[in-house]
């Protein structure tokens, strides 16, 4: 702010607090005791008493001024005067920031030792992970990690980017963008209806490159999603042999993401989390495939 | 008065219909509120439709109530005290008949395209650049009539409730083209002058502007003659109501930024916003002082008269409210309070409790005045509608205070690990017996708005004739 500005502001807020203060004192008290008689004007009846202003209500307002005074000199509030404690609002999140890493630096630093198979089996470890989960992961994949439209389940058998914990954990640290291509213009309506169905059969009969629009899986779709429609973990392609739908599976839906493309975007947490938490989120993310896999056998 | 003897004929045809609306309006607008809430309890009435969604629908109801039952409330009553305390004839001929049903028309505008989900996404000013532009003329007519008969006054002084209005009538001018500026790239959508931080501020000027001038400022100029006109006693202190006037009116327009404490709004801003606030306090009081201690001496008459009933009524939630919002402003506390249903609650203690109560008692004082009647069809009805009002309303905010603080006392709870305890969602169900309890207490209190259209139209159709007038001006009525 240049000075002009916050001169400009310092003489606003001076004037008006001086001129409140003035209107105030110089009606406080009535020379003559005119109380319970009225001003003498008469409006449809209405007239006025010109009754003193409570001497309590003077008193609140006067300390209300006074704060205000207090306050503006204790922090910033005039212009580009920082206040006798020099506070600032992104000076003091920046402490209490520093003050929590502080406090819990030892504490997640102590899982650090153990890999992520070995964290997946801690019990503490995987309690202080679900909490990371429920705070920054949860608004997508949900509390149990169940995934919704667009958003991958997390508890099942399949993974776009792999399910190791080096995957995971780059998964997390990196983010992915995952790209399906718009191919309305390449397979024209026919194509796109024939493919549409033949897509949404995968899971019960298998690539058959016989068919017609086998031989287009084969030509346009086979380079990403493979030549068995398995998928590509290398590339975030989805497995379309099993019956697992990040985009829904019945036909019209399946059409869409032909015809329209997708685009997913899990952002990466480099920034926001630190190494430990991530090490301790990846174990969080791995187990709970383990404990899936428990769960189907 | 010498001039009390040969009084002018007044015009009320425009009073009559804006006070009748002020009724239909402030029906619909509650409503539409308790369908609102019964929305957040159970989302299926949404009904998957776009226009029934909470979103758009919530921007309907907050215009509905603000600017169509207010504003009727306002320029009807102002029309009609301005007239009878200037012992002048409303001026501006065809300008008053284009007040009301421009009015009306922009109302309806606003009952089209919000639902249909044209905004402009500036909370209290969403309707669209056109209909902005329809309600600057109806505004600045609205002017020329007020102004108009004022300057033809047949008295020395303007009383003090033409100076709440005149002041609710000029800045609010001011407010809705400063905040109103806009850069129209269709006829249905446009982008504001203004961007990021200086939006917000620009925004929340006119925001809490509205709240003061608008919900504040016009309604104090209701309160100044009905509550001495009901009571049939003098006001206690003009003294007073000078210091409390300009201290209000120019302290006012600094408490905007409050509504962004720990935002990207710079920290300066936030500091005056947040001590113009509490210098904000007294001068609120003033009003409610004023009011109230115009009944002393005159205590008995709550006992038998609904409708002072409901003004005195008003006045006491207009001052818990006005304690209330410089608490709030305190950024320690708006720490807490900001984003939860708290700031809910306390909106409604001033729009149920102030707004709407003022305005009703205001009503039940018009309509038999304005129809010719000697009072109104059912006095029992005013005081069933009382005890509905008030049990509304207190039902309303009790219920939004305990959702705040849970709310507030949720998102910020952290284990020692530093992990968050809740999760947003967690927040919601604990909110839900709230939103149930304030489902009733809206229902209850638009239940007693039925009950007042149902009073209004006997009075108006089979209320007994005023048999003996008491002045011309009052018979023309």
């Amino acid at each position: 702010m240049s000075n002009f500005w916050s001169l400009w502001i310092i003489l606003l807020t001076a004037i008006s607090i001086a001129l409140i203060v003035w209107l105030l004192f110089s009606n406080r008290k009535i020379t003559v005791n005119k109380e319970n008689k009225t001003t003498g004007h008469v409006y449809d009846g209405i007239e006025e008493y010109d009754n003193p202003l409570p001497s309590w209500w003077i008193k609140m307002f006067v300390i209300s001024i006074v704060f205000a005074i207090g306050y503006l000199a204790l922090y910033p509030g005039l212009g580009n005067y920082p206040g006798l404690l020099h506070w600032t609002s992104v000076g003091k999140w920046e402490k209490e920031v520093q003050q929590a890493e502080l406090a819990t630096e030892s504490l997640y630093q102590g899982f650090m030792n153990k890999d992520v198979v070995a964290l997946a089996d801690d019990k503490k470890a995987m309690r202080l992970g679900k909490r990371i989960f429920a705070n920054n992961c949860a608004i997508c994949h949900g509390v149990n990690a169940e995934g919704s439209y667009g958003f991958p389940n997390l508890t099942d058998h399949d993974w776009l980017y792999g399910s190791e914990p080096e995957q995971i954990r780059m998964s997390i640290t990196q983010g992915r963008n995952g790209a399906m291509p718009a191919w309305a213009s390449i397979l024209g309506n026919d194509g796109l209806e024939s493919m549409s169905q033949y897509v949404s059969n995968l899971h019960t009969t298998g690539t058959d490159a016989t068919s017609p629009a086998g031989k287009q899986f084969a030509m346009l779709c086979s380079a990403c999603h493979g030549p068995e429609a398995k998928g590509n973990p290398l590339m975030g392609a989805p497995n379309l042999s099993d019956n697992i739908w990040l985009y829904g599976g019945d036909v019209g839906q399946i059409k869409q993401s032909i015809a329209a493309g997708r685009a997913g975007q899990m952002p990466a947490h480099h920034d926001k989390l630190s190494e430990e938490k991530i090490h301790l989120l990846t174990a969080y993310v791995y187990q709970l495939r383990q404990s899936s896999d428990a769960n189907a056998k | 008065m010498d001039s009390q003897s040969q009084l002018p004929v007044y015009d009320y045809r425009a009073v009559k219909l804006f006070t009748v609306m002020a009724v239909v309006w402030g029906i619909v607008g509650m409503a539409v509120g308790v369908l609102l809430a019964a929305q957040l309890i159970w989302p299926v009435l949404n009904f998957d439709t776009p226009w029934l969604s909470f979103g758009r629908l919530r921007p309907l109801h907050t215009n509905a109530v603000i600017f169509a039952f207010g504003g009727c409330a306002l320029m009807g009553s102002s029309f009609f005290v301005v007239q009878r305390t200037c012992q002048a004839r409303l001026v501006g001929g065809p300008l008053i008949p284009f007040v009301f049903w421009g009015w009306q028309l922009v109302i309806l505008l606003a009952a089209i395209s919000l639902p249909m989900g044209y905004t402009t996404s500036k909370e209290y000013a969403e309707l669209e650049w056109p209909i902005d532009i329809l309600i600057t003329l109806v505004w600045v007519a609205y002017a020329i009539v007020f102004f108009g008969t004022i300057m033809k006054r047949r008295m020395k002084h303007i009383y003090v409730a033409n100076w709440f209005y005149g002041a609710f009538i000029i800045t609010v001018a001011v407010l809705h083209i400063v905040n109103s500026l806009a850069v129209p790239v269709s006829l249905t959508k446009s982008y504001s002058i203004y961007a990021g931080a200086v939006d917000a501020m620009v925004q929340w000027w006119y925001g809490h502007n509205a709240v003061g001038f608008f919900l504040t400022a016009g309604f104090l100029g209701m309160m100044y003659y009905f509550v001495p006109k009901q009571a049939e006693r003098p006001v206690y202190s003009y003294r007073l109501s000078i210091v409390h006037f300009w201290a209000l009116v120019s302290v006012y327009i600094w408490a905007g930024p409050h509504h962004l404490h720990y935002t990207a709004l710079p920290d300066w801003a936030q500091s005056l916003g947040m001590v113009m606030s509490l210098i904000l306090l007294a001068p609120s009081w003033g009003g409610m002082i004023n009011g109230i201690m115009t009944l002393s001496g005159a205590w008995h008459k709550l006992r038998t008269d609904p409708i002072l009933r409901f003004l005195i009524v008003s006045l006491s939630f207009y001052g818990m409210s006005t304690f209330e919002g410089p608490m709030m402003s305190i950024k320690t506390v708006n720490s807490l309070s900001h984003y939860t249903d708290w700031t809910i609650g306390h909106v409604h203690s001033g729009a149920l409790g102030w707004v709407a109560m003022i305005s009703i008692g205001t009503i039940y004082h018009l309509i038999p005045v304005l129809f010719g009647k000697a009072k109104m069809y059912s006095i029992p009805a005013i005081s069933l509608h009382f005890w509905l009002s008030t049990i509304g309303t207190v039902l309303y905010i009790a219920s939004m205070w305990v959702n705040g603080i849970v709310q507030g006392l949720m998102w910020r709870a952290y284990n020692s690990d530093g992990s968050l305890t809740y999760s947003f969602a967690e927040s919601v169900v604990a909110s839900h017996p709230g939103y149930i309890v304030r489902f009733f207490g809206g229902s209850i209190f638009l239940f007693g708005m039925l009950v007042m259209a149902w009073n209004v139209w006997q009075t108006i159709r089979n209320g007994e004739d005023l048999a003996v007038a008491k002045s011309p001006a009052e018979v023309m009525a």
